[in-house]
């Protein structure tokens, strides 16, 4: 059944055959010939962002709100060049990602063409793969398999780089179901019998902690839904890093809440303090494991990755398990119902009386003002106000980050999108805009700094043309409040450059976009302002002006351990900045 | 406990010791692959002590790539975890792992140098000697040059251009290494 058909007609068939209803772009002189294909059909939809970077964040927000790949459209040159952040942000937080890019044509590549860039160079270390298709026989093949590399295995982002020639070429189009790459095959199935080895340790253990994260969200509804059923079953804590929350409900007792840098007293003291670490598709990442040679030093460490080389890279474990998290959890759960033994319960009752003692500690307090608005008040309110709703949240990068993470409570997979990895500020915007696209009856909120937004503020134009009814919550300090905080941590708290000068009019800025703004500056009016927020049906900037000095507890201090965080409650500013000595200030 | 050289947080004075080992890379012969594979090397802060590309299964494109590395020893897994994430990577084996597990010393190794010799009178005389107990054969010469060939362990010819260095040694080319395990088993 092959059928003949251009280049550009092959693309939007390829996307509508894999499944696509929405896509991500800005248009340019290399892809024109798609744009033109776009125009005739309507299975297709294509959203016009303002600038090729909102483009591949509200992709990464459209995928990782609907466990589907994310699709992005730009063309040659600067359209690629443009994409390459979020490109690098979907690799770090394994996003899957289609990036398909207008290239010069075939006989013009190498020849410094206008808006011609090595995009497959460019994009080689930022990408799962990339191709450069250079004849039409190979543009059916490489499309699916894009699809087929984004998602499947450790998803990641994938780039198609297709010069102008070859969209307006005619070729002989083939479907998806007889595509599959011919080496490419991830494992997903555990290992049995270190499965089984895995779950005698479990039974034995005293002191068990789950550290779960991205990868049980990224494995789909399942493994979320049989790790809750692991968790209850044996009575074990857990705690989740940023990119994992929302796989187990925060409403739950045996939740510790997040662990890491900003995690809280409990959880991290709790990985300090186990005998058995159950890491379910985490990666031992550095804001999670503070200094290594003191990381949980007591502990057994299981470690499930469907990535090879993420096992053992930071931390050495002792079962390193390769697979898929819901493929493992599933014959987890089978042999731990199957197992004679059983859990230690008169142990697990001791370790959850030391939990108890931690959680009593309440790291997530904070000095409380019923004249300023503190940030971490508002967060609460939002919440709140957000419980009745089918809420998304989404951030940027800073302060605010965190305290959305502490403050903001998850009870369901999908519900939190922000950049863990890569740390990119103006993630957050794009990224609600192409959630709100997604699931346009549900409140999406991105939860934004004063910095963070600005970076890629010209979507609210994009918003207002598609009547995306995005809420921007900007917890406005008039700092970029983190660099502040390190500042003072490390650096004689002089403010170099991290003073948000000149900070525009947020209401105005959104009247002037079409959109609707609203400003909050003392705590008694915050809830009223965050139901008229909700309340609307337009895209809303929120300028909620909040306390400017507030630092983010608790905190492990750069080049400390878990059992040395800094608790907010009864730190002295010259403890702050006494808090990072010596070898732990040359560090990020 | 902690592994990785370098780690964002706490970097330890470092006292185990490198080990050298030599990887064979299956992979798809198409455009970008090497780039991939050595862009992988520079992203991650390997090494790369010789490297060896060709085609070798011309109706699959195949290509098979030999990698000589230093690191520690926990490094070379995850060098060889991270080629395996390449998408067109096949296959990669540590050749060295392999020999030592069938009780080789090392695996099969060998290289090819082109040694450019230019001079007159005894030390021309002294060279051409040289070459003959090293077993490497004049491609090309003239009376004032030789060019010799020479194929075999990577120290015979390490040494064998030390020697010539006196004698006019002019210029070398090498091939990088060659390896496959010893016995009837591919990779």
């Amino acid at each position: 059944m092959a059928e003949q058909m251009t280049g550009a007609e092959m693309v939007v068939r390829a996307l509508a055959d894999q499944g696509v209803t929405d896509i991500f772009g800005y248009p340019g002189g290399a892809v024109l010939p798609i744009y033109d294909e776009l125009f005739m059909q309507d299975k297709v939809r294509h959203i016009l962002v303002r600038h090729e970077q909102g483009a591949t964040h509200a992709a990464e927000g459209f995928a990782r709100s609907t466990g589907k790949p994310g699709v992005v459209l730009v063309t040659s040159g600067p359209g690629a060049t443009n994409a390459v952040t979020g490109l690098t942000d979907a690799l770090m937080d394994s996003i899957p990602l289609v990036c398909i890019t207008g290239q010069v044509p075939t006989h013009l590549i190498g020849s410094d063409a206008f808006q011609e860039c090595d995009t497959v160079g460019i994009t080689r270390s930022c990408t799962k793969h990339n191709y450069l298709v250079k004849t039409i026989e190979d543009l059916p093949r490489v499309l699916h398999e894009a699809f087929q590399v984004a998602t499947t295995g450790r998803p990641g982002p994938v780039v198609v780089d297709i010069p102008k020639d070859v969209q307006f070429a005619s070729g002989h189009y083939v479907g998806p179901e007889n595509i599959s790459h011919q080496t490419y095959h991830p494992k997903v199935k555990g290992d049995e019998a270190k499965i089984e080895a895995a779950v005698a340790l479990m039974m034995r253990a005293k002191k068990p902690v789950f550290y779960t994260g991205g990868g049980v969200i990224n494995s789909g509804p399942e493994a979320s839904r049989l790790l809750r059923e692991l968790v209850k079953l044996t009575g074990f804590p857990i705690t989740s890093t940023l990119m994992g929350l929302g796989s187990y409900p925060a409403a739950d007792p045996q939740w510790l809440g997040m662990l890491g840098m900003h995690g809280t007293y409990e959880a991290n003291m709790a990985m300090h303090d186990c005998d058995l670490m159950i890491n379910i598709g985490a990666r031992f990442d550095d804001r999670i494991t503070g200094r290594l040679d003191a990381f949980s030093p007591g502990s057994r460490k299981i470690h499930v990755d469907i990535d090879p080389s993420s096992l053992n890279k930071n931390v050495k474990v002792d079962i390193p398990i390769l697979g898929d998290c819901a493929h493992v959890l599933e014959d987890m759960l089978r042999l731990v119902r199957a197992s004679k033994a059983k859990p230690d319960g008169a142990a697990l009752k001791e370790w959850w009386g030391e939990i108890e003692g931690w959680r009593g500690r309440k790291s997530l307090n904070y000095r409380k003002s019923d004249k300023i608005i503190m940030p971490q008040f508002a967060i609460e309110r939002l919440y709140e106000a957000c419980k009745p709703h089918d809420t998304y949240i989404t951030t940027e990068v800073g302060q605010h980050q965190m305290w959305a993470a502490q403050y903001f409570h998850f009870e369901e997979p999908n519900r939190w999108m922000t950049s863990g990895g890569l740390g990119t500020m103006g993630y957050g915007f794009p990224a609600a805009i192409g959630t709100q696209v997604a699931h346009p009856e549900s409140l999406c909120v991105d939860i934004a700094g004063d910095a963070s937004i600005l970076m890629n503020i010209q979507e609210l134009s994009t918003a207002v043309q598609y009547r995306l009814p995005v809420k921007v919550f900007i917890l406005n300090n008039q700092y970029m409040g983190m660099v502040r905080q390190w500042q003072q941590l490390l650096h004689g708290n002089r403010h170099s450059e991290s003073y948000m000068e000149s900070l525009p009019d947020f209401v105005k800025l959104a009247e002037a976009y079409g959109a609707h703004g609203i400003r909050a500056e003392t705590p008694d009016e915050l809830d009223g302002k965050i139901a008229e927020m909700i309340d609307s049906d337009m895209p809303v900037l929120f300028d909620c002006r909040v306390a400017s000095l507030a630092n983010c507890f608790p905190m492990i201090p750069s080049g400390k351990a878990h059992n040395e965080m800094l608790l907010g409650d009864d730190v002295a500013e010259e403890e702050i900045e006494k808090a990072i000595e010596g070898s732990g200030k040359a560090l990020v | 406990m902690n592994t990785q050289p370098g780690s964002a947080y706490f970097i330890e004075e470092r006292t185990e010791t490198l080990v050298t080992h030599t990887l064979s890379v299956l992979v798809d012969n198409e455009p970008g692959v090497l780039a991939r594979v050595i862009g992988l090397f520079s992203a991650r802060g390997y090494n790369i002590d010789s490297l060896t590309v060709s085609e070798v299964s011309h109706e699959r494109h195949v290509s098979r790539i030999t990698i000589v590395t230093t690191a520690l020893a926990e490094v070379i897994v995850q060098i060889k975890s991270q080629l395996e994430r390449l998408v067109p990577v096949h296959r990669v084996t540590d050749l060295t792992e392999v020999a030592k597990q069938n009780n080789h010393e090392k695996p099969l190794e060998r290289e090819l140098a082109l040694i450019k010799v230019a001079g007159t009178g005894e030390n021309r005389l002294e060279a051409l000697r040289l070459a003959d107990a090293f077993k490497a054969t004049v491609i090309d010469a003239t009376t004032e040059h030789f060019v010799f060939e020479m194929t075999g362990r990577v120290n015979k010819i390490e040494q064998f251009i030390q020697i010539m260095q006196p004698l006019g040694l002019v210029e070398v080319c090498r091939t990088g290494l060659a390896a496959l395990n010893r016995g009837p088993e591919g990779m």
